[in-house]
């Protein structure tokens, strides 16, 4: 890991944590807000690589775990960390890597229709974590935390399709993945 | 950007971070197994006693527990109608208790403290090629990036809204193109400071210097700069 690569994982922590200073956007059909926080992870993981990304959203946890309040709205800590969302947050390095994978796996051929795959699965794997914890901490019956994720499911098609256009974007202008061997390490 | 920490030189503040820690690991699996209200509210009285030894005023605890409440509000009240009030009680105890003590943790110790221990426990995993001395340079750099990103992002808003862009979201590519082509000065910049294969060692350490590679002038910059 050379200090370039230190210097991208910072900056995309940085910039999950930014995207979390940004209010919510409500979203009026269905009454819910969506945070743009999980953007920051897929942007991570379409940009960096997975290796990169993941440490990047490890980097985040870390920050909310010494006290610094880079969680949407204001809010960190340790409290954060193990409180009845603590999964989703978890789940950052793991969404992160995913979608990494996913890029990295297409990136000779990347088209915004594979991004946007490899970003919604990215945003769908923080359902399995972030809902099993949700509901193991609430002692609520798993099929209703399960259902919960239909709330959410609308804001991340948009973000996953913002998330597409940028790292496709972001590929042409900048490309930061070598495929077929270990992310630039 | 403020941490969360507050100032003071209670028993609690002076207790070392790793051992705040582990009580913390130990108490939060007890609470999670224990299924007794009456022993989840001593343990609850606890943690309020610990905040009034570590001198932690009212409007700090509202502050840090304003989101949460509204959380415990709705599943203790979702628990005792469509289960018992039992459960309910120990369901929203469990979670004050979590998150009281978390952030009990986090308003007592300084951020060096708390980034010192994430070196610490980052150790186990060096084999995988993590490096927990490059933690504390990560966390600095990120804190840095945050304002630059914010200024940077307005800027970009800015010039669009004079071309007359108004879609929302346009400026995150440029913003990232821009703040990829920072990121590899800053890259530059760090290996130019001997950030490179060798260790960084702490500074005062005394002996020879099994890192040293080039002129051992440069390769230990202040670590508290950037």
């Amino acid at each position: 890991m050379r200090p370039k690569d230190i210097a991208l994982i910072a900056l995309f922590a940085a910039l999950t944590c930014t995207l979390g200073l940004t209010p919510l956007i409500p979203l009026p059909l269905i009454g819910a807000t969506f945070a743009l926080q999980t953007l920051g992870m897929l942007l991570a993981g379409g940009i960096l690589g997975a290796r990169r990304a993941t440490a990047s959203m490890a980097l985040v946890i870390a920050l909310v775990a010494i006290g610094l309040p880079v969680l949407t709205g204001g809010q960190g800590g340790l409290g954060k960390l193990v409180g009845p969302t603590a999964g989703f947050i978890w789940s950052w390095p793991i969404g992160a890597c995913l979608t990494g994978l996913m890029i990295q796996h297409w990136w000779e051929k990347l088209t915004p229709a594979r991004a946007f795959v490899a970003a919604i699965i990215g945003s769908v794997s923080l359902y399995v974590l972030g809902h099993s914890w949700l509901a193991f901490s609430l002692h609520v019956p798993w099929s209703v935390a399960w259902w919960s994720w239909v709330v959410y499911l609308p804001g991340d098609i948009v973000k996953s399709l913002l998330a597409a256009v940028v790292i496709v974007t972001v590929k042409k202008a900048y490309p930061l993945i070598t495929p077929r061997t270990r992310a630039a390490s | 950007m403020l941490s969360l920490y507050v100032p003071g030189d209670s028993l609690i503040h002076r207790t070392p971070a790793w051992l705040k820690l582990l009580v913390l690991c130990v108490c939060g699996t007890a609470v999670m197994i224990i299924p007794s209200p009456v022993a989840l509210a001593v343990g609850l009285a606890l943690v309020v006693v610990s905040y009034a030894v570590a001198g932690i005023g009212v409007r700090v605890v509202w502050r840090a527990s304003r989101a949460i409440l509204v959380f415990v509000v709705v599943i203790t009240a979702f628990q005792w109608l469509f289960s018992s009030w039992a459960l309910a009680l120990v369901v929203g105890e469990r979670i004050l208790f979590l998150v009281a003590a978390a952030n009990l943790l986090t308003v007592t110790t300084t951020m060096s403290d708390l980034i010192a221990t994430v070196e610490s426990l980052l150790t186990p995993f060096a084999r995988w090629g993590v490096r927990p001395d490059r933690a504390g340079i990560a966390i600095a750099l990120a804190l840095r990036f945050i304002p630059t990103l914010v200024e940077q992002g307005a800027l970009i808003r800015e010039a669009q809204a004079a071309r007359g862009v108004k879609a929302p979201f346009t400026y995150l590519a440029p913003l990232i193109i821009r703040a990829l082509r920072m990121a590899d000065g800053v890259g530059e910049a760090l290996e130019a400071r001997g950030l490179g294969a060798a260790p960084v060692r702490p500074l005062g350490a005394t002996g020879p210097d099994p890192g040293a590679t080039d002129p051992p002038a440069i390769a230990h910059p202040p670590t508290d700069k950037e």
